[in-house]
């Protein structure tokens, strides 16, 4: 894309879009990180997923900030004006996905270290991996301004969907048979949940990105069902 | 190259002014390239576009103003209501008053201000008896937004007052002769943010009742008085939208670089 006339614009672009991918890549990390915990059963790399969640929540207030400046002194137009409307907008849904990987953190310690324990859901690791993934593809695809690639993210939430109901059914027939286990299983069924959570809003995300970089709004998609509310 | 008319029609506008493939040369120099644009009634329409881009001249045609111009050479049709504006019958005084026009600086005649206003009617035989005079005078200075500010200084020079109200004023004097479109060649480019506010809120009270066209340089402006933006270049019109869309989505890739300001 061809540069501003006046070069200060483009550095704020550039700086808003930089802290986008900042932001993007911790987010991506503690959902990574907050798995990792909670298959090793690592308190202390839980601990730093929590404390790791404030730069994310930093970059928020620092980009709704450029983003208001850049506005009232650039009074950007066009394809300026959806990237920094969509800024605005993705950096609060992915301080809510920073919030799930920290909630995923914050249960670690109250779930048991035993590896029968996770053998029902032993799809949660791969499943986070999706959800990662989907994060740090759609940032990616806001940075570069890829439309096909917002899409493709937006296909994969079904992913996302459909281990949800898997581990669902796993974690309810896991405790039908071992009562004592609940209290852990249903912290284990919010971790699926907030994963199943994280794929929603990176699809939000990508509709906004696809906006951002076509001026279209994607028309409005099925929605895979997810248990137990199958529609 | 654009020669198809970009139309915009929703089912209760009316065109009031036609363009087709107008062509424009100052001796040699081609300044306009087949433009082709539809003005309507019901809303205001905005040209901007680079300096030297041909939107103040094709602003020019609509009235023949042109004419003045001795190397000026137009072709193509313009009609007002289907009626050819260059047809031989067409009577240029007639026009100029059925389609108005204000300038990029506040002009009023070195007469009070209600001479200013009354001197159109009058020519034109709008008002036969000095009652009736004051009627239009009062009624076009309120439609411009004045009437409060000189009602009880109508006999002072109209070149006493502000540059705000001397434009207002020249808009007045556009009204008085009850055109049917208003033409406005950067009509608040002499004038500071807040007189420049009170005319662009007059823009907006007075749509519907004439049509209007504004050439503007800044992008802004055209943003917030018009309904529909053309964007000239090169003496070509490159993109004619509605004005939220040309803002928000343009179509053209010039269109998005001059909005944006990565014109080069």
């Amino acid at each position: 894309m061809a540069e501003h006339t006046i070069k200060a614009f483009d550095q704020e672009m550039d700086k808003l879009r930089g802290l986008i991918a900042e932001m993007g890549g911790r987010a991506e990390s503690a959902i990574e990180k907050a798995m990792l915990a909670l298959q090793r059963h690592d308190k202390e790399m839980a601990a730093q997923v929590v404390a790791d969640d404030k730069r994310i929540d930093a970059i928020e207030a620092e980009v709704e900030k450029l983003a208001i400046e850049i506005i009232a002194l650039r009074a950007p137009m066009a394809n300026d004006l959806r990237d920094v409307i969509a800024a605005l907008k993705i950096v609060s849904v992915v301080e809510r996905i920073g919030d799930y990987a920290k909630n995923i953190a914050k249960r670690v310690p109250m779930v048991a270290t035993n590896q029968r324990m996770l053998e029902p859901v032993s799809l949660l690791p791969s499943m986070g991996q999706v959800a990662a993934e989907m994060v740090h593809d759609v940032l990616n695809a806001f940075a570069a301004r890829d439309a096909d690639l917002a899409l493709a993210v937006v296909e994969r939430d079904t992913v996302v969907d459909d281990f949800y109901n898997s581990v669902f059914r796993a974690l309810v027939t896991f405790m039908v048979e071992n009562p004592k286990t609940i209290s852990e299983c249903a912290h284990l069924l919010f971790v699926a949940k907030n994963i199943e959570r994280i794929g929603d809003h990176a699809t939000n995300v990508a509709e906004m990105v696809y906006y951002a970089a076509t001026g279209q709004t994607l028309p409005e998609r099925e929605r895979g069902g997810t248990q137990p509310l199958e529609d | 190259m654009m020669h198809e008319p970009q139309t915009l029609k929703a089912a209760d506008t009316t065109t009031k002014m036609t363009a087709r493939d107008v062509k424009v040369f100052y001796g040699e120099k081609q300044a306009i390239n087949g433009v082709s644009i539809d003005v309507d009634m019901d809303n205001v329409t905005a040209f901007i576009g680079p300096s030297g881009c041909g939107k103040s001249t094709f602003l020019r045609t609509l009235n023949r103003m042109n004419d003045t111009v001795a190397s000026a050479r137009v072709e193509g049709s313009i009609t007002l209501d289907g009626e050819d504006i260059y047809a031989s019958t067409m009577d240029v005084v007639q026009l100029r008053a059925r389609v108005g026009m204000v300038f990029q600086k506040p002009n009023p005649f070195p007469k009070s201000i209600y001479e200013n206003i009354a001197y159109g009617p009058r020519i034109h035989g709008l008002a036969s008896s000095k009652a009736d005079l004051d009627v239009v005078v009062e009624k076009s200075l309120r439609r411009a937004g004045l009437w409060e500010e000189v009602k009880d200084r109508l006999h002072d020079s109209g070149t006493a007052l502000s540059g705000g109200q001397q434009q207002r004023l020249c808009i007045g004097r556009a009204i008085a002769v009850e055109p049917e479109v208003i033409l406005m060649d950067e009509p608040c480019s002499a004038l500071d943010p807040i007189a420049t506010a009170k005319i662009e809120e007059l823009i907006h009270e007075l749509r519907g009742r004439y049509a209007i066209v504004i050439v503007t340089h800044n992008m802004q402006q055209a943003a917030r008085v018009s309904q529909r933006t053309a964007f000239f270049h090169l003496g070509e019109l490159v993109e004619y939208g509605v004005t939220s869309d040309i803002f928000t989505n343009p179509r053209q890739e010039r269109t998005k670089d001059y909005i944006t300001g990565r014109y080069g």
